[in-house]
């Protein structure tokens, strides 16, 4: 019996993907739940994985524009039962497999000049289109993508700028570009930034922290955070417990536009952006409001290792009504962070500094970080705005304010 | 009347290929030829034999040349025609004895006779002892082609002769003048030279082997006539009378006396007697038949591959014909690339080609970087005393792209197939370069040919 492989319903807004990669080769005796394909879509990268065990025929080609739904493969689930019992010598043959799929296969249909390329360039073969023998990528397809396409360099996501860096570097000279294809992700980030700046009247207002009171708090309990939680306990924790602090004293800012209606939302779930090396990921750390300082640090830290590894789902990564980036991580002093629509508004940390601040009528040295607040005018009057970003720096700045809830 | 699915008439190396491929996908196919042996003019008395000859007096030419530099010391050296001659009908005997079996056991009707159609669809076999009508839904001509005569020295089977007859002289000529000096003039007058005759090529154009590169049929030429072949170019043959072949070139008389003359100037398409009129078969302005890119004629259901319509006149060219032509028949999709077809010079050295020749190129204004490596610097060529000749590759500038080789030098046939395969894929002379070849084999100087496309072979400067 023949099982359909289809692409899976991914959420409501996607409709169609790239067939990246198969992990599989035509013919292939695949296990149930073995992973089978790379699926690129908009928002997120994704595994098809087998519904049962038997010999696969693959329809589509990596590379291939798949539609939800499409039917990609088949199993013949008669051919895995009838072939692996009978033929022991299959099973070495098929968990010997798993150690490289992917690598393997593109190796062997791939030239060796093609393989060098790929790897100087970073450019994906499977992103090129072929002109060889049955599509194939030749080494003339790999260096007309070079040229193609504009430098990584000009990458919108400025988080990204320290990681093009050494890349840069390795080029070999000579070349004064390097094109080449944008993901679905890239050109749905880029999409999207550019959208939510036509679509939003938005503007930034600016505040700064004097983050010696949350330092100091770090510093005395570090250890016993550690050593009670496993994780350490980082700034992003207060940020976030901070923000979900404010948005219930400025409810305005927990809302969005959906078409004539201002809806108002009264739950918590924050986005924290995340850099990979696939462009920036907005994980949801949800229900923020009802999560300890550990849970965040915990939850913060699982979805980074899962969006830096590919495996973030779609589900990680919808539903968020506020977002917290920090372009501190790269050392940046000052930006003005753009709204994840439909979200009305977006906090951005920044690097501490120390630097003279008066206090009391004093001139002292303070680490000091400036924070910044987008918003959609169109949702959050300029007051709130101003209003919002005070108590969030008054919850850093005096921390004992989040127990309080003042 | 016996009724088939496709009839192919002629057995040569494009016709058995159509009918053993069709076999294969379950076609009910007969093979039609005037000679009873299969394997067309190839394997009776061209590419086969003829290699047969090369590679007895190759070792001839060794034994008297070469053995005692190799520390072989021999007694005295004869030539036995007469055996020499057998194996070569053996070799050709063993070559169609094998045809006759596939054909046998894939099922595939051989009928003896000379087929003419009487319509589209129908022919008459003419045999020695009787004559009979066969149709087929599809009909393929692979009749091949004949020797060219020039009008004013006709063969004469003797002294005027066709390849047909040059491999099979029962005496060695003391005096061979050979007109036309491409593969068949260039490989049976190495023949005859290495078994003793005074061999003089006597070419039309400026060069012999026309459609290699200058810089290849230079060095071409100059081992030829190390070898003792007289190479005449630019000499426009103007007839034989007395024992001599007369010539002019730039207006002066040239005589070449000879006891025999062997007129290898070209072949043409064979589409005598055929009846092309009957079945609606046209002929192209060079009489040859007319097909479309699928190899379809201008009468449905005929169709014709092979020396008998456009394009090189070579075996290998003609079974890939063959077997397109079945699997189109069959509804499958069949598949030729015209653009590379490999040709090859059997000469010792050998000379290969395949695509864009450099010349080519820089007639065409194309941009491409030349990588050539010889086999001197070739450890296998230094140890088996092959060292002439070398390896060029034509890359294009930008991509790297393999447009073309050429190979002068031992073996130069067997090594142009590799560059064929990367050329097929799309491969780029790194590719080549890339690719392991085993060491020491004269292989490795095609690899350090596409190496030095970019200036990077190793074991040259």
């Amino acid at each position: 019996m023949a099982i359909e492989v289809k692409i899976p319903p991914m959420g409501e807004s996607i409709n169609s993907g790239v067939l990246a990669k198969w992990y599989v080769k035509d013919g292939d005796v695949v296990k149930k739940d073995q992973p089978l394909f790379e699926l690129e879509t908009d928002k997120i990268t994704s595994e098809g994985t087998a519904e049962s065990a038997g010999k696969i025929s693959l329809k589509v080609e990596a590379g291939a524009e798949v539609k939800i739904g499409q039917v990609v493969a088949s199993i013949d689930a008669t051919a895995s039962s009838a072939a692996a019992p009978a033929t022991p010598a299959a099973a070495p043959v098929e968990s010997a497999k798993p150690a490289a799929p992917a690598k393997a296969l593109a190796a062997d249909t791939q030239s060796p000049a093609v393989r060098r390329l790929a790897t100087e360039t970073g450019i994906d073969p499977a992103a090129v289109t072929g002109s060889g023998k049955a599509g194939r990528v030749t080494k003339g397809d790999m260096i007309a993508a070079t040229e193609a396409k504009p430098a990584e360099a000009a990458r919108a996501v400025p988080a990204a700028a320290p990681a093009a860096a050494p890349a840069a570097a390795a080029k070999p000279s000579g070349e004064r570009q390097t094109r080449r294809k944008m993901s679905p992700l890239r050109q749905k980030i880029a999409q999207r930034l550019v959208a939510a700046q036509h679509e939003a009247a938005m503007l930034t207002t600016f505040n700064e922290v004097d983050m010696s009171g949350v330092m100091a708090l770090r510093a005395k309990y570090q250890d016993d955070f550690v050593k009670k939680n496993g994780v350490k306990l980082g700034f992003m924790s207060f940020f976030v417990k901070a923000v979900v602090h404010a948005l219930r004293e400025v409810p305005a800012i927990n809302a969005q536009i959906d078409g004539d209606t201002l809806v108002e939302n009264n739950y918590y779930d924050i986005g924290v952006a995340v850099s990979t090396d696939k462009g920036l990921m907005v994980p949801i750390v949800k229900n923020c409001d009802s999560l300890n300082m550990a849970d965040v640090e915990k939850q913060i830290a699982l979805a980074a290792t899962k969006a830096r590894d590919g495996k973030i789902t779609l589900a990680d990564l919808e539903g968020g009504v506020f977002t917290i980036t920090n372009g501190g991580t790269f050392g940046s002093l000052l930006s003005t962070p753009i709204i994840n629509p439909p979200q009305s508004a977006i906090l951005g940390m920044h690097s501490i500094n120390e630097r003279p601040i008066a206090v009391n009528g004093q001139v002292v040295i303070r680490p000091m970080m400036y924070i910044a607040l987008s918003y959609d005018h169109r949702v959050v009057d300029g007051k709130q705005a101003v209003t919002f970003l005070v108590k969030v720096k008054q919850a850093i700045e005096d921390p004992a304010r989040l127990v309080l809830g003042l | 009347m016996d009724s088939y699915d496709l009839i192919i008439i002629g057995a040569g190396p494009g016709g058995y290929v159509c009918a053993f491929r069709a076999a294969q996908l379950g076609l009910k196919v007969a093979l039609i030829d005037k000679r009873a042996t299969l394997g067309g003019t190839c394997l009776n008395v061209g590419c086969i034999p003829s290699k047969a000859l090369l590679h007895s007096s190759e070792h001839f030419a060794f034994a008297k040349g070469h053995a005692s530099a190799h520390g072989i010391k021999l007694g005295s050296i004869e030539l036995d025609l007469a055996t020499f001659l057998k194996r070569k009908d053996e070799v050709v005997a063993k070559n169609v004895g094998g045809l006759a079996l596939l054909a046998k056991a894939r099922k595939v009707a051989v009928l003896t006779g000379t087929a003419t159609f009487t319509s589209a669809n129908t022919l008459e076999v003419k045999g020695e002892k009787e004559t009979t009508t066969v149709t087929a839904k599809n009909i393929v001509i692979a009749t091949g082609s004949a020797p060219v005569e020039l009008p004013f020295m006709k063969f004469d089977g003797t002294t005027i002769v066709s390849s047909d007859h040059a491999i099979a002289f029962s005496t060695v000529p003391k005096k061979l003048v050979v007109v036309g000096g491409g593969a068949i003039g260039l490989e049976l007058g190495s023949v005859w030279s290495r078994l003793g005759s005074e061999v003089t090529i006597v070419e039309f154009l400026p060069k012999i082997a026309a459609a290699y590169d200058d810089d290849i049929v230079r060095n071409f030429t100059r081992l030829l006539t190390k070898q003792g072949l007289k190479i005449e170019t630019g000499a426009k043959v103007t007839g034989f009378a007395k024992g001599v072949l007369t010539a002019e070139r730039d207006g002066q008389k040239l005589e070449f006396p000879a006891d025999k003359v062997l007129v290898a100037v070209g072949r043409r398409p064979y589409t005598d007697n055929l009846g092309l009129e009957k079945a609606g078969v046209q002929l192209d302005e060079k009489k040859r038949v007319k097909v479309d890119a699928h190899l379809k004629t201008t009468a449905p259901g005929i169709w014709a591959i092979g020396d008998v319509v456009a394009g090189p006149m070579l075996a290998h060219k003609a079974e890939e014909d063959g077997a397109a032509v079945a699997e189109w028949i069959a509804g499958k999709a069949g598949h030729i690339n015209w653009d590379l077809v490999p040709a090859i010079v059997y000469t010792e050295p050998e000379v290969a080609s395949v695509g864009l020749g450099e010349d080519a190129a820089k007639a065409a204004n194309r941009a491409v970087n030349i990588g050539k490596f010889n086999f001197a610097a070739n450890g296998r060529a230094i140890a088996a005393d092959t060292t002439d000749g070398y390896v060029k590759i034509i890359a294009d500038a930008k991509t790297d792209k393999i447009l073309g080789a050429q190979i002068l030098g031992h073996n130069a046939g067997e090594l142009i197939s590799e560059v064929v395969t990367h050329m097929e894929y799309g491969g780029s002379a790194e590719d080549l370069g890339r690719t392991i070849h085993a060491h020491p084999t004269m292989s490795e100087a095609v690899k350090e040919a596409g190496l030095a496309v970019s200036k990077s072979a190793i074991h040259a400067l």
